[in-house]
């Protein structure tokens, strides 16, 4: 009886907490969404087309599936004070890979001639992706290096591979299966959006249901006092990267099948930033320790939709990156404590 | 044969307070030309803060220093260098990617003339380096970087640096903490060709033996007052400590919690190390644990009690020796493998490497528990309460709540935390490094009562504390370092005498 009390006292209290550290990127993202509606009227009208949703809004979630997938593998690495900037280079090995492995060339049955069974292809891009994560890893645990700059070697380097890998080329897919990836429909909904989404409930199931979430924030707070008392901090470390360079090998696949080929030198072009930003903007602090996966993903979602709603409101694509940094740096502003009490400060007195 | 008139620093009633507490109250301090000075003291005597009044770190609020009769007031280390008072510390402070020759000059090359083009005279540089260290009989390639020296050699360039400044007075603070027996060999012969000299050297270290091997005289100084001024050939090493330490040093201990015999005699050791040791932290140690049994570590600060503690517990990997648990040889290469072989650590720095600030109560509580079972399976969060709930109580945690973060208690409680963190795993050896320190009375009380009653309860322990009197008290057995190396066992129930009597033997 009174466990049960302290038990539903401890739930409202950590639902709460959650609750408030949600509170400004929700309430960014409905702003944002707000405007998408009065810019574009139509924005959140959906519509049942041949046997899946369709609307704007459905547009953003498909478009925003590879940065929350990437911006899930960043929180892990963020909250145990570390950082991925090499993801977007990831991003175009893994789509390489791909491509690589279906392979093909225009003319008839191409649509159907894959190189490799698709499985294969998959495995084998997910694959390079997750070794490029362990290589993230190892530097950052046994060669002791700064993340920032461990990661920096493989974000330079990893464009390089990548376009060995195609040489040079855009490699264009025209095996038809891998179009469903980026394109495919799944119970009415993109397929993509799926992925991102089961892939953070996984997370989340994960950090909850197992210690994972209890050794990354102690990990995250304190390393050398989590080491002292027996936690795994290197496995658990070298783990994370492994599963950031995986969540940037689906990221890639999803952008290559969307646009039909692998293109070396853009696929996943500054991702790292948006990753990065989106973890920023979800409340999750960068310096470890405290973190939310949810935050991550809204913040992705505001990404989405700012850029979204910059290409429809007919803003010149030169002034969309002006246009973007204003709003995060505003949006950055509103969830600064600091801030927030600088501007309390003058009421309280008058 | 030395005198007043021979003294080339003096410095009289020098006294300095920080806000809260009185560093220094009216001390004083004679070196004399050719002759090492050793100034001694516990942690926090004062020491540092005299060294930093001389070297114009800090000014002192009364008192004066002066140099060759002459009064200064050093202002900045770089001012007490250029008056002639050069301080080698602790650390080396040199540039590892410069040259050993760059190193000595830096900051105050040779020019050459216009005439040849100006610039660094670099001939200049190499040739007057090569100069100062042959004077310390110490022939290098001066060419060479800083980095590709041992600690011992860079040492000694940094000597011949600060002696390169026509220096009057040498300050070496801890010289030798990271150097082994054969490197301080050599410095000593350093120091004793600059002592020919005629420099004025002042020498702070820990370790007592070299005290006796190189000085002649010494300064002691107690929570922040002058001593005495001594002879070190007429003060032995018992009257030195007891100098230090400020209290005659009762014969008979009040060892009031005695344990039962028959569990003595029935008791196997859990934990056996044998020949354990590491270069420059611990020289090799034979040290055994028997279930039930207190084992008590004694020795000055520098003796090498952490450095065990973290051999034992996998945090530093040992270059010799082997470490045996009921009779099966282990490798611990992580404290995961010394918590699996039932192993736990209270560290001495209970902030940076104990709690886990910003987690709650309970996570820090349930944490090792939870790292030694892995990822799966969870313990529920009712466990949790329930476990966290339960060492609240048993030790007298006081806490709001247990979901209240670690941070916000006081110290006391955190090391009971701490404390209840390690026994919800059940270790068979519980290590406690200074488990009492920086804590009030009371609580202090508490748990070493609570470390009684655990090792009654079949538990083993080892027990370091820089508080002698509490080592005695407590311990069944008392293991007495000295120099980074055992200096032998003592009975429980011994008396601080004879603990203070080991230290002080001559290894």
């Amino acid at each position: 009886m009174k466990s049960a009390r302290l038990k539903s006292a401890a739930s409202t209290l950590t639902q709460w907490g959650a609750a408030h550290q949600l509170f400004w990127p929700l309430l960014t993202l409905a702003l944002l969404l707000l405007v998408s509606v009065l810019v574009q009227p139509g924005f959140l009208r959906l519509s049942w087309v041949g046997g899946h949703l369709q609307g704007n809004l459905i547009d953003v979630l498909n478009r925003a599936a590879p940065l929350m997938l990437v911006s899930t593998g960043m929180t892990l690495v963020i909250a145990i004070r570390g950082l991925d900037i090499s993801v977007g280079a990831v991003v175009a090995i893994s789509a390489a890979v791909a491509a690589l492995l279906i392979g093909g060339s225009v003319g008839a049955g191409a649509e159907q001639a894959s190189r490799f069974p698709l499985g294969v292809a998959i495995a084998g891009a997910l694959g390079i992706a997750a070794i490029c994560g362990l290589w993230n890893g190892l530097l950052v645990v046994k060669a002791g290096m700064q993340p920032i700059v461990a990661t920096l070697i493989l974000m330079v380097a990893g464009r390089g591979i990548a376009q060995l890998i195609t040489d040079g080329q855009i490699l264009t897919v025209y095996y038809a299966p891998y179009f469903f990836i980026g394109n495919g429909y799944f119970a009415g909904l993109p397929f993509a959006l799926i992925v991102a989404v089961l892939v953070a409930l996984a997370v989340h199931l994960v950090l909850t249901r197992t210690a994972m979430g209890l050794f990354v924030r102690s990990i995250g707070i304190n390393p050398v006092a989590s080491h002292v008392a027996g936690v795994r901090s290197r496995l658990i470390t070298v783990c994370l990267y492994v599963f950031c360079g995986l969540t940037a090998g689906v990221a890639g696949l999803i952008i290559s099948s969307n646009v039909k080929s692998a293109d070396a030198n853009n696929a996943g072009q500054l991702m790292e930033l948006d990753a990065i930003l989106a973890v920023a903007l979800g409340g999750t602090a960068l310096t470890g320790g405290r973190f939310s996966l949810a935050g991550s993903i809204v913040g992705a979602l505001i990404l989405q939709t700012l850029t979204s709603m910059i290409y429809s409101s007919g803003v010149p694509p030169e002034v969309n990156l002006v246009v973007k940094a204003v709003l995060v740096f505003a949006v950055m502003l509103l969830q600064s404590p600091e801030f927030r009490r600088m501007v309390k400060r003058p009421h309280a007195h008058s | 044969m030395s005198g007043p008139e021979q003294a080339v620093l003096r410095a009289e009633g020098i006294s300095r307070a920080f806000p809260g507490v009185r560093a220094l109250d009216d001390v004083r301090l004679c070196l004399r030309a050719g002759e090492i000075h050793a100034l001694m003291g516990q942690n926090g005597a004062g020491k540092s803060t005299l060294i930093k009044i001389l070297t114009g770190v800090h000014a002192p609020d009364a008192g004066l220093i002066e140099l060759d009769g002459q009064r200064i007031e050093p202002v900045s280390t770089l001012h007490a260098q250029q008056l002639g008072i050069s301080t080698v510390y602790q650390e080396v402070n040199l540039c590892p990617n410069l040259t050993v020759a760059e190193n000595i000059f830096a900051g105050r090359y040779p020019r050459r003339p216009w005439w040849r083009g100006g610039g660094i005279d670099w001939a200049a540089v190499n040739l007057e380096a090569k100069r100062v260290l042959s004077s310390l009989h110490l022939e290098i390639d001066v060419t060479r970087l800083l980095s590709a020296y041992p600690v011992a050699i860079q040492q000694m360039v940094a000597i011949a640096r600060a002696t390169s400044v026509s220096a009057r007075v040498l300050i070496l603070d801890e010289p030798t903490s990271s150097l082994d027996a054969d490197e301080v060999k050599e410095l000593f012969a350093v120091l004793d060709r600059l002592r020919g000299q005629g420099m004025a050297i002042l020498f702070i270290t820990h370790f007592l033996d070299q005290v006796y091997a190189v000085c002649d005289r010494m300064t002691v100084l107690r929570n922040g007052c002058f001593v005495g001024e001594y002879l070190t050939r007429e003060l032995s090493r018992e009257a030195l400590i007891k100098a230090m330490v400020g209290r005659e040093i009762a014969v008979a201990s009040e060892r009031t919690l005695t344990r039962d015999p028959a569990a003595e005699a029935n008791a196997a050791p859990v934990l056996q190390a044998k020949a354990l040791g590491r270069r420059g932290k611990v020289q090799p140690t034979d040290i055994a644990f028997k279930a039930g049994e207190i084992v008590g570590i004694a020795g000055l600060l520098g003796s090498g009690r952490t450095e065990l503690a973290r051999l034992l517990f996998g945090l530093d990997s040992p270059d010799g020796g082997d470490i045996v648990v009921n009779t099966e040889r282990v490798s611990l290469k992580s404290p995961a493998d010394a918590v699996n072989q039932g192993l736990a650590l209270c560290p001495e720095e209970r902030k940076t490497e104990g709690l886990i600030a910003d987690l709650s109560v309970r996570e820090n509580i349930v944490l090792a528990l939870q790292a030694r079972s892995g990822l799966v399976p969870y313990l529920s969060l009712i466990e949790q309460q329930a476990l966290a709930q339960r060492f609240v109580s048993a030790l007298g945690i006081k806490t709001a709540d247990i979901e209240t973060p670690v941070g916000q208690l006081s110290g006391g409680n955190q090391q009971k935390v701490l404390l209840a963190r390690w026994l919800a795993t059940e270790p068979r050896l519980l290590i406690l490094d200074e488990p009492t320190r920086g804590i009030d009375v009371a609580a202090k009380q508490e748990i070493m009562n609570e470390i009684v009653a655990l090792a009654r309860g079949g538990m083993a322990v080892m027990f370091i504390s820089a508080e002698m009197e509490e080592v005695v008290r407590v311990a069944d057995r008392v293991v007495v370092m000295r120099d980074r190396c055992k200096a032998g066992e003592l009975p429980g129930g011994c008396g601080e005498h004879a603990v203070y009597e080991l230290i002080a033997r001559h290894g």
